[in-house]
């Protein structure tokens, strides 16, 4: 085994960008392999449940049109994680057509692996009734009813698919949804490497140059991992790591900053140390891995529940804005009354901006009350037509809504737009995040090839 | 004094679609440990506030740079249909109120 290896981060999702300075001083010095992660449950349920991708088409192939011939000309493996962002079939093969088209204008061959990683329903029904599925990271338990509404259900799987693909000599790794630490810590892990430095490591690299002043995660990270520590170094001269930097960066949507959890087990950084050991190079020490007890699986999935329609209005009129509770009331009845012979399933939801939507009203209503409003209504249906037949009334009985002391009876509210009404399309909620308990189950998620350019 | 006028860093964000993490950062250990010290930054008074109940509050302390995470559940999942706040970065208040 070499001493050290040392790897490229591109950036910290596919499609974010990254400096073209950073990509050439990165290819400046050895590389022996480069990740780029993609996944993500932050923008919410909607991307896993429709199959559609949140960072644009154009965006992906940028950051790949720039890196695929000079990884291939130096023989340096690509691997992408968590492809299209929720990493389900249809996410894949989109970035899997991103990379043919590529690979077609810039006349490139290579070898690619492909590792898909949904998950059968017939086996969440299995796994549900044998008592294997349990809530992890603050999810409620599960409910095995809301398997027939769930789309494109995945698994978070670790390093081993990926290192079964590195083996296959593929040039390009393009993974299904994995653990966004999986995507780096696969090759040193495959090649030897302390499994507890590989991972934090990994951890650091999967948001690019995050952990760097300026921040950004639009931007690359240089790792070089070593048997006792790694440094990590942003490769665009006007970033630094520091040590503080580096160490904040386990806070970052982490519920806590001294370990965190992969299939590979526990990542402990209570001894972990940063020092700082060039102008804008930090390297980390002492992280050790203390592995699972059980082998367990992380289970994603997007239960559908509706369509959605809204409209956006101002509220200028003090008296409306102080009676925003009388209009909801009176609409609601309004709308219950017309679309009762259409339909009553479908619900509404009044959102006061500049009283209390942000905060969910968490907090009582702003006092005093704002000059100003927005109010934004929801309808959400099991089609969009009847979305869009309950928002049209919603708003019509807004607008007219009698409620005490009101002056302004030619209209409640100022529309900035024509058509006043949006459809927002199909509506989910994460039903699946959870743990699959995987004793006695036999589940691979295995590469395959694909000759691109032949 | 409010904690988000003492913290020179007040946020919020998911930690997961189920989780909330509010990070707080002091430029100096005396704030730090003003806030951490405080008889109501205690997960009996933050619970009330984000509608959960103490054993749901966790309170972890990042000494190395004078940063205290609080993590809350979410009152539902990030982008159903009832949230308001997809990211959940808008859900440090009303934590940034306590007054200390």
């Amino acid at each position: 085994m070499s001493d050290e290896l040392r790897y490229l981060s591109l950036c910290g999702m596919l499609g974010y960008g990254y400096s073209p300075v950073s990509l050439e001083n990165a290819f400046a010095d050895k590389l022996d392999f480069i990740g780029v992660d993609a996944g993500s449950t932050d923008p919410g349920p909607y991307y896993l449940g429709s199959g559609k991708s949140f960072v644009k088409t154009l965006q992906m192939k940028r950051d790949l049109s720039l890196v695929l011939k000079r990884a291939l000309d130096r023989k340096i493996p690509i691997i992408i994680g968590s492809a299209g962002g929720s990493g389900a079939r249809p996410h894949v093969e989109r970035v899997l057509e991103v990379i043919k088209e590529i690979a077609s204008e810039q006349d490139l061959k290579f070898k690619l692996a492909v590792i898909y990683s949904d998950v059968e329903k017939s086996l969440l029904e299995k796994a549900a009734a044998e008592g294997r599925i349990h809530p992890c990271g603050g999810s409620p338990e599960f409910d095995a009813n809301s398997i027939p509404r769930i789309c494109n259900p995945v698994a978070q799987f670790g390093t081993d698919p990926i290192i079964e693909a590195l083996k296959t000599g593929a040039d390009v790794i393009l993974s299904g949804r994995c653990c966004d630490t999986a995507v780096f810590a696969a090759f040193p892990i495959m090649k030897g490497f302390p499994a507890g430095l590989a991972l934090h490591a990994a951890k650091i690299a999967e948001c690019g140059a995050l952990c760097a002043r300026p921040a950004g995660a639009n931007d690359s990270l240089v790792v070089t991992l070593r048997k006792d520590s790694f440094t990590v170094e942003p490769p665009d001269p006007e970033r630094k790591c520091t040590p503080d930097s580096v160490a904040a960066h386990s806070l970052y949507e982490q519920p806590d900053p001294y370990c965190f959890y992969e299939p590979e087990g526990m990542i402990d950084m209570r001894n972990s140390s940063f020092e700082q050991t060039g102008e804008r190079a930090v390297t980390v020490r002492g992280t050790v891995l203390v592995p699972a007890a059980k082998e367990t699986l992380k289970l994603e999935g997007a239960a559908f529940c509706g369509f959605r329609s809204i409209t956006i209005a101002g509220v200028r009129d003090p008296n409306a804005i102080a009676n925003l509770d009388a209009v909801e009331a009176g609409v609601r009845k309004a709308v219950a009354i017309n679309i009762k012979n259409i339909t009553d399933d479908y619900s509404l939801r009044f959102l006061r901006y500049g009283v209390d939507a942000a905060g969910g009203r968490l907090e009582a209503p702003a006092d005093p009350l704002p000059r100003e409003a927005a109010l934004v209504i929801e309808a959400i249906a099991p089609t969009q037509d009847i979305a869009d037949t309950a928002i049209s009334l919603a708003r019509s009985s807004a607008l007219h809504q009698q409620f005490p002391n009101r002056k302004s009876t030619a209209g409640n509210l100022a529309f900035p737009f024509s058509p006043s009404d949006f459809k927002g399309g199909e509506v989910y909620e994460f039903s699946l995040y959870h743990l699959m308990d995987m004793e006695g189950i036999d589940l691979e998620f295995r590469p395959e090839i694909i000759e691109v350019g032949k | 004094m409010r904690i988000y006028d003492i913290a020179f860093v007040c946020r919020s964000k998911n930690a997961g679609p189920f989780q909330l993490t509010v990070d707080l950062m002091f430029k100096t250990r005396e704030e730090f440990d003003r806030v951490l010290n405080s008889p109501r930054f205690v997960p009996e008074t933050i619970a009330p506030l984000y509608r959960t109940t103490p054993d749901k509050v966790q309170i972890k302390v990042f000494e190395r740079i004078l940063t205290i995470k609080v993590v809350l559940p979410r009152l539902c999942g990030s982008g159903s249909p009832e949230d308001t706040d997809v990211y959940g970065s808008q859900q440090h208040f009303p934590l940034g109120d306590l007054d200390i």
